[in-house]
């Protein structure tokens, strides 16, 4: 990528597309004003507390557990999320059929659906008396205000990262790796887990690792179907909110930064294995 | 070199220049004011007012065009208590709060933008409404709930919000308590077991009045719902025939208030019409308009034209008698004080 950008220039030696003066600037105002200075924001405000009360803050019964909820039910979502996913994408990608294009627009519907709204109509459905929590509610099985619902509700607002992340490398995915791999006799399994698999995995990681930070963060879906009983179904971001409305800004602000922690881990974590792979598969 | 710092030049200053119009954009918004036919005022309000502002803003509307000729625009706001309250303190322009508890108030008032003694400055506490807390429940009460000492039965289950975030909850949470206590003989730690029992039938915390209406309402969820006498006639009213209100023996008298933010109506010129806005909610008319909305008109004579609505005969008992909301917020909200005690172990 790097090459094919310098290569944009003219004779002269200017770049075609105008400015990157210019262009930077807008980058680099765009960039502090809505994710460095908010995020600065956040550190300044969680050091007025000293080091122990922040502590004692972020390591509560209850914040921890609001932790565990929202990191299980986005890593059990993002898991779910990865399998049904990659199929998602193997059959827009892969199949031609009437109403796929209908299909592929559909799955871009939790990124434009308002989170609230979502939130309501999927608890509206599978609450014990709603059309499919009615069906789950003979066997006995709760979903709506139990930790299966937001995982569902995570689910619902993860499966766009996933998918999105799959397409494009599926759709480069030359075919001709499969046919070879058949031919020289490997089966349909041998051939998906070491000829396919390997060269989506980057994009399945990465489309993983947003849907579960997208898990961590949710908050609008996921209050609506939760319950939200302390200890059990009450989510990190639910409990941010609830520090803020007794106005503890500064308890909300370090269990906020904690959460941002974990987060910019987990993507950390990611790019890492990432880069790894593309170093491997390059040699 | 020099092409590097042409760069740098340019990035700095198209920043600048952003800056610039994001900022001026911010500012364009605020030259609306130097008009005196028309007056415009923002009540910002809690969750189950919105049909009673709705109505007593017309109202209003009559009474201060045919008083000064002016037009006025009331716009309104709803939310939780608390969150109403914080979105005021930082910096949402409101000219009235009309809020369901007096603490939400106070804490505005303690950012500095409401002055002290605004409870003095209406009648009867600056509380021109009062409402109770009741049990909604599904029609012909299978679960035969009459009173408090039956939300703690094996069988029930309740939907009430969350005290943390939800004024209706505190008010159901003190209410309930002073039930118990009355049971028990004033002894503290058997009425925190009574209600760490009741709240453990509690299927879905949510975080506002409505929300919890909405679960118990729309959702089916729960044999009762600890509501608002107003809301729980509005759920009424909605769904004839489904519901039904019980009036436990004890309940408490809501008293949500009111208060003009001085700061903001003094910098938007309008403090005379934003006091008149809340004076008024003590005329007869809007008196009137408040019962006939389910709130209790704290004028008394008009709340007994109301009799056959309102149970007059229930035992309210009052914030006072749990030394006022501060008082009451630090023993039973605060952050590891008895609620969270009720779900700690």
């Amino acid at each position: 990528m790097e090459q094919q950008i310098v290569k944009i220039k003219n004779k002269k030696g200017v770049r075609v597309i105008p400015g990157f003066g210019f262009s930077m600037g807008i980058t680099l105002f765009m960039l502090s004003v809505l994710v460095l200075i908010p995020l600065a924001s956040i550190l300044i405000s969680t050091a007025q507390l000293d080091l122990k009360d922040f502590i004692d803050i972020v390591t509560s019964r209850q914040i921890v557990s609001g932790y565990v909820v929202s990191l299980s039910c986005s890593f059990i979502a993002a898991l779910v999320n990865a399998v049904f996913g990659l199929m998602l994408a193997w059959v827009i990608v892969r199949y031609d059929f009437p109403g796929r294009r209908l299909m592929d627009g559909l799955i871009e519907l939790p990124f434009a659906l308002p989170t609230a709204v979502a939130g309501i109509s999927l608890t509206y459905l599978y609450s014990d008396q709603g059309w499919i929590g009615s069906i789950f509610a003979k066997a006995g099985i709760k979903i709506a205000y139990t930790r299966i619902g937001i995982t569902i509700a995570m689910i619902f607002v993860g499966i766009p990262f996933v998918v999105r992340s799959l397409q494009p490398v599926l759709e480069k995915l030359d075919r001709q790796y499969e046919e070879a791999a058949l031919m020289l006799g490997a089966g349909r399994t041998r051939t998906f887990f070491r000829v396919i698999l390997p060269e989506l995995f980057p994009a399945l990681l990465a489309g993983f690792g947003l849907a579960f930070a997208r898990g961590i963060g949710e908050y609008g879906s996921v209050v609506f179907i939760a319950g939200n009983i302390p200890y059990k179904t009450q989510i990190a971001p639910l409990l941010i909110m609830t520090k803020l409305e007794q106005y503890k800004y500064a308890d909300a602000t370090a269990c906020a930064l904690v959460l941002l922690l974990i987060s910019f881990l987990l993507m950390l974590v990611i790019n890492s294995v990432q880069l790894h792979m593309q170093k491997f598969s390059k040699c | 070199m020099r092409k590097f710092k042409e760069n740098v030049c340019l990035s700095v200053l198209s920043a600048c220049l952003l800056a610039g119009i994001l900022t001026g954009c911010g500012k364009g918004a605020d030259t609306s004011s130097g008009d005196n036919t028309t007056v415009e005022l923002l009540n910002v309000s809690y969750d189950p007012t919105r049909e009673f502002y709705a109505a007593y803003n017309e109202l209003f509307h009559e009474y201060w065009k045919e008083k000064t000729g002016q037009d006025v625009t009331v716009t309104q706001s709803h939310g939780g208590s608390g969150s109403q309250a914080r979105s005021v303190i930082e910096g949402n322009e409101a000219d009235v709060v009309t809020l369901a508890l007096a603490h939400d108030i106070t804490a505005i008032e303690e950012a500095g933008m409401i002055q002290s003694g605004w409870a003095e400055e209406f009648d009867k506490d600056s509380s021109p409404y009062t409402s109770t807390i009741v049990f909604l429940v599904r029609k012909g009460n299978e679960k035969n709930i009459q009173d408090w000492n039956d939300l703690i039965r094996d069988d029930v289950a309740v939907i009430t919000p969350n005290p943390k975030t939800s004024g209706a909850a505190c008010w159901g949470f003190l209410a309930a308590w002073a039930y118990q206590q009355e049971q028990d003989g004033q002894d503290s730690a058997a009425t925190q077991e009574f209600m760490k029992k009741l709240y453990q039938n509690v299927l879905v915390l949510d975080s506002g009045a409505r929300g919890s209406t909405n679960t118990f309402v729309e959702n089916g969820q729960g044999d009762v719902l600890i509501a608002w006498e107003n809301e729980a006639y509005l759920s009424m009213q909605e769904y004839p025939d489904q519901y039904e209100i019980i009036t436990p023996s004890i309940s408490i008298l809501a008293q949500p208030s009111v208060a003009v933010v001085d700061e903001n109506a003094e910098s938007h010129g309008t403090p005379e019409a934003a006091s008149a806005y809340l004076e008024y909610l003590y005329s007869e008319e809007a008196q009137r308009l408040a019962a006939e909305n389910y709130y209790r008109p704290s004028n008394e004579d008009i709340l007994r034209e109301f009799s056959d609505q309102f149970d007059l005969d229930m035992n309210l008992v009052t914030i006072e008698d749990f030394g006022g909301w501060n008082e009451a917020y630090k023993t039973f909200f605060e952050d590891g004080a008895i609620f969270d005690q009720i779900y700690g172990e």
